[in-house]
């Protein structure tokens, strides 16, 4: 298992490396950024100084290797736009993208594995066909439909929830959390759900999936032979039998949700990073994008080690060889 | 004496879209306290669907349209889900044949037991446990309280099925239903299997119907047998009876049909009651015909030499070498195979037979050893030319006919692949008269190149295969236990088909099986290995006359005894 964990870090470290070359790219490739920093009436000096300040002149190499060894000391330089340290903002912007991210991914796991396993075993009931036909509209129709369909149903026509922002926050000093109170639970609701739903069908149609697989074995077909309950045989064989393939799925698919809340968060107006990372492009905000690529690259790839390391935690023909 | 089962006029039905299919008609069959019942047929003879049926577990859309079962006098048909479930398990166990997926591989097989005790004992926690721990011992497992942390897949499949076998004895039921408990076992842990059933069948004094395809394992464990034939009993009765005097046609032509061991026959009795499969031949005369052009006389040459051959397998990675588990799979293999002869390989698995005939073949590189064909070194890499047209001469005949053959080409297709390839015709209507002119000629018929593999059975697709192979014009052929898969008159079709074709084109066969009778029928010389390696190679009939290794002797004594099928077996007219 170390060996196998060391290699995966290993891997891990040269997608971080190439990904912080990419984003190093990004400096030299997207624009001039003095022409966004500074007023139409800029004098050259002005620019060149604040050339020099960026430290844009010196070598490809140089620029290169500095950019690095700030990255490794949490340094990503500061905002062209607001002139404020990277790390800083997007550190002030990530519990709301989290939190965002976390309520949705339960969402879908709470009620796409229940109704995947419902749908996996009550194949023909009616009520499964209908599951089915509705979850096709979580993935046909685009978030930013769907989150304005919501906006205009609960917010604008019952008034039952606020239609954007976060609201409701306490600070605990190091986190600005909004799930401590009512109103913060109102503003949550909306986004998450509309994050949530594409990634609920997939786990749904693959838990159903998945299931009757499961149901078709021998192993099921001989613990009913043995006169063992239907729960037991649904919940402690077969539901955990499916769970290696939906793991690896949930896994990228934690990492997909952080990439979605770019739309989600900009229909919500919520005050997450994807919302930070939209604006910055609209600026041309080179540090942040850049920040924010290493940033969204990192998560991915400790998601999918812990991916790796469920594995051996779920399958014991994994943990323990033959 | 009362029965403890007893099934009259029994009708089972699977409704389909294209009219409703009779899987068991009328069928009756008693079981006492204390006996082994086996019910014997072929596939599709409805055999494990009269078990299923007992206990109320056919397939979807599969029910019970008429008939009765009578379980310890009470009526079985008409009971609910929850009637049933204090039956299944408590009263009433089910064993399958395949050990490696009846239990479940994520929970140990300590959690798998206590649930089931826990279910039809009403014993708990600790209590139940210790239960567990006397069952695995009871099934002859060896350090049972250890074993029960361990995961199915840290047992060797006769161990699992022992575990199986425990799992079925948790609710100490009187009856246990075997559905084909040992198909998938080597021959003496079958024999270990069928032991332990018998004896835990008069210690217990419990009623065993043992559901089989094999004649072997029917005269070594049953009291009495019922043989089914499409769905319907065609005789009942005591063991001797009925392997001995069979009174049915088909009892008589299964009988004979099973490949003896006690002496060589010149062809294996074929069956004529069992239609189906073997159509009339419309055989093309192969002298004067493109598959026999690339005969050549006999040569002295040996046709294959394999010499000094090694091949290990890596079963645990690591970077350190200490740490690595190799598994020594082919460990220094010599042999020779002369040009016209049968060459047999047999071992139980995990020998290594298969794996010689792979590097022979060239589907695994050797890590060291030579492998000449007719002359050829054809084991270095890159293939040279010469050693490319060499191993043309060769083909393979693998195990499974449902994935040998790509599911998405027409047989026509199939069987033209290696023509096409090596562009051994002139023109693509040529290819298509010779594609025909195999398929007829492996008694198949022309029409069949238009049809997708499915539509075939095993043993038709197993003739597609044999097809395919002689498509390359090979000189030789590999069989890789060819009929393992099929029913036993099937086999004696294929086989007795094989025989034909070496015979008319003098081909060299290496023909590796598990089955000693089948190889006995089939070799001329035979080679018997275990872990690897070659223990003895002996002309086929000194080899079973007077084996000189140990290990050949303990093979051919756990043979199963057919002395009950009379030394002198009718052949049905």
């Amino acid at each position: 298992m170390t060996t196998f964990i060391l290699k995966r870090l290993a891997q891990s470290l040269l997608v971080m490396a190439v990904v912080s070359a990419i984003s190093f790219s990004l400096f030299n490739f997207v624009g001039d950024p003095v022409n966004n920093m500074v007023g139409q009436d800029a004098t050259r000096e002005q620019r060149i100084e604040i050339r020099q300040q960026l430290g844009l002149d010196d070598p490809i190499l140089t620029q290169y290797t500095r950019f690095m060894g700030n990255i490794l000391s949490g340094d990503f330089g500061l905002s062209y736009r607001i002139k404020r340290p990277v790390d800083e903002l997007i550190l002030e912007r990530l519990p709301a993208t989290l939190e965002l991210v976390f309520v949705s991914a339960i969402i879908a796991l709470a009620v796409g594995i229940t109704l995947g396993v419902y749908t996996g075993i009550r194949r023909k009931s009616w009520v499964s066909r209908v599951i089915l036909s509705t979850s096709l509209i979580g993935v046909s129709l685009p978030t930013f439909i769907i989150g304005i369909a919501l906006i205009y149903v609960f917010a604008v026509h019952l008034r039952w929830l606020p239609s954007s922002g976060r609201s409701g926050t306490v600070d605990l000093g190091w986190w600005k959390t909004s799930l401590l109170t009512v109103d913060g639970w109102r503003a949550i609701l909306l986004p998450a759900i509309t994050l949530s739903l594409f990634q609920l069908t997939l786990i749904l149609r693959l838990v159903r999936a998945e299931m009757m697989e499961v149901m078709r074995t021998d192993f099921i077909k001989f613990a009913r032979a043995r006169g063992l309950a239907e729960r037991a045989i649904n919940f402690r064989h077969a539901l955990r039998n499916t769970l290696v393939p939906v793991i690896t799925i949930i896994g990228l698919n934690i990492g997909g949700l952080i990439a979605f809340s770019v739309i989600t968060e900009t229909v919500f107006q919520w005050p997450g990073t994807g919302l930070m990372f939209i604006q910055a492009v609209d600026f041309v905000d080179v540090p942040i994008m850049a920040a924010y690529l290493v940033f969204v690259a990192l998560l991915f790839v400790l998601i999918n080690l812990i991916v790796d390391i469920l594995y051996f935690v779920v399958d014991p023909r994994i943990r323990l060889g033959s | 004496m009362t029965e403890l089962l007893k099934i009259e006029g029994l009708d089972v039905e699977f409704p389909t879209r294209r009219g409703t299919v009779k899987a068991a008609r009328n069928v009756s069959l008693t079981v006492n306290p204390g006996e082994v019942v086996g019910l014997v047929g072929e596939s599709g003879a409805g055999k494990s669907t009269i078990g299923n049926a007992i206990i109320d577990l056919l397939e979807t859309p599969g029910r019970v349209a008429g008939g009765s079962i009578l379980f310890q006098g009470e009526e079985l048909r008409g009971r609910d889900e929850d009637e049933m479930r204090t039956i299944r398990g408590d009263r009433i166990g089910m064993i399958f044949q395949d050990p490696q997926t009846s239990l479940n591989p994520l929970m140990t097989i300590g959690a798998q037991l206590v649930e089931t005790i826990e279910k039809t004992t009403g014993l708990t926690g600790a209590d139940a446990e210790a239960r567990a721990e006397e069952l695995l011992a009871q099934v002859g497992i060896t350090e049972a309280k250890a074993r029960l942390k361990a995961y199915p897949h840290q047992f060797s499949g006769g161990m699992r099925q022992r575990v199986v076998i425990a799992l079925a004895l948790a609710g100490d039921p009187d009856l246990i239903i075997a559905d084909e408990p040992t198909t998938a076992l080597d021959v003496s842990i079958q024999a270990q299997i069928l032991d332990l059933l018998k004896r835990l069948c008069r210690e217990r004094n419990l009623g065993v119907i043992i559901v089989t395809h094999d004649i072997g394992v029917i005269a070594n464990i049953a009291d009495r047998v019922v043989v089914m034939y499409r769905g319907e009993v065609v005789e009942t009765g005591d063991v001797a009876q009925i392997l001995g005097a069979p009174n049915h046609e088909y009892t008589k032509s299964l009988i004979a049909a099973v490949p003896r061991a006690d002496r060589k026959l010149e062809r294996f009795t074929s069956v004529d009651y069992i239609e189906g499969d073997a159509k009339p031949f419309s055989r093309i005369d192969v002298q004067n015909h493109w598959l026999g052009q690339a005969r050549s006389d006999r040569q002295a040459k040996a046709a294959v030499e394999v010499d000094n051959l090694n091949l290990s397998f890596v079963l645990q990675k690591s970077l350190l070498k200490r740490n690595r588990r190799m598994l020594q799979a082919v460990d220094d293999a010599t042999f020779s195979v002369a040009a016209g002869e049968t060459f047999g390989i047999v071992g139980e698995s995990g020998s290594g037979k298969s794996t010689i005939a792979r590097m022979i073949a060239g589907l695994y590189q050797p890590d060291s050893g030579q492998i000449r064909v007719f002359g050829e070194d054809v084991s270095t890499r890159p293939a040279s030319a010469t050693a490319r047209q060499a191993r043309r001469a060769l083909q393979m005949i693998f195990q499974d006919p449902y994935s040998s053959l790509n599911a998405r080409m027409r047989v026509m297709d199939i069987v033209a692949e290696p023509i096409r390839y090596h562009r051994l015709t002139g023109s693509e209507s040529e290819t298509r008269q010779v594609v025909s002119d195999l398929l007829d000629h492996v008694g198949l018929g022309a029409a069949a190149g238009l049809k997708y593999p499915h539509e075939f059975s095993g043993g038709q697709r197993q003739r597609i295969s044999i097809a395919r192979a002689l498509a390359s014009r090979p000189r030789i052929l590999i069989c890789d236990e060819p009929t393992s898969a099929l029913d036993v008159s099937v086999q004696a079709t294929i086989l007795n088909l094989l025989k034909d074709l070496q015979e008319e084109l003098g081909l060299t066969m290496i023909f590796i099986s598990h089955d000693l009778p089948v190889i006995r029928q089939m070799c001329d010389r035979i080679a018997v290995m275990r872990h690897g390696q070659i223990c003895e190679i002996a002309e086929a009939e000194t080899l079973f006359e007077a084996p000189t290794h140990d290990y050949s002797r303990h093979l051919l004594d756990l043979m199963p005894r057919m002395d009950l099928l009379g030394t002198d077996r009718a052949v049905p007219a």
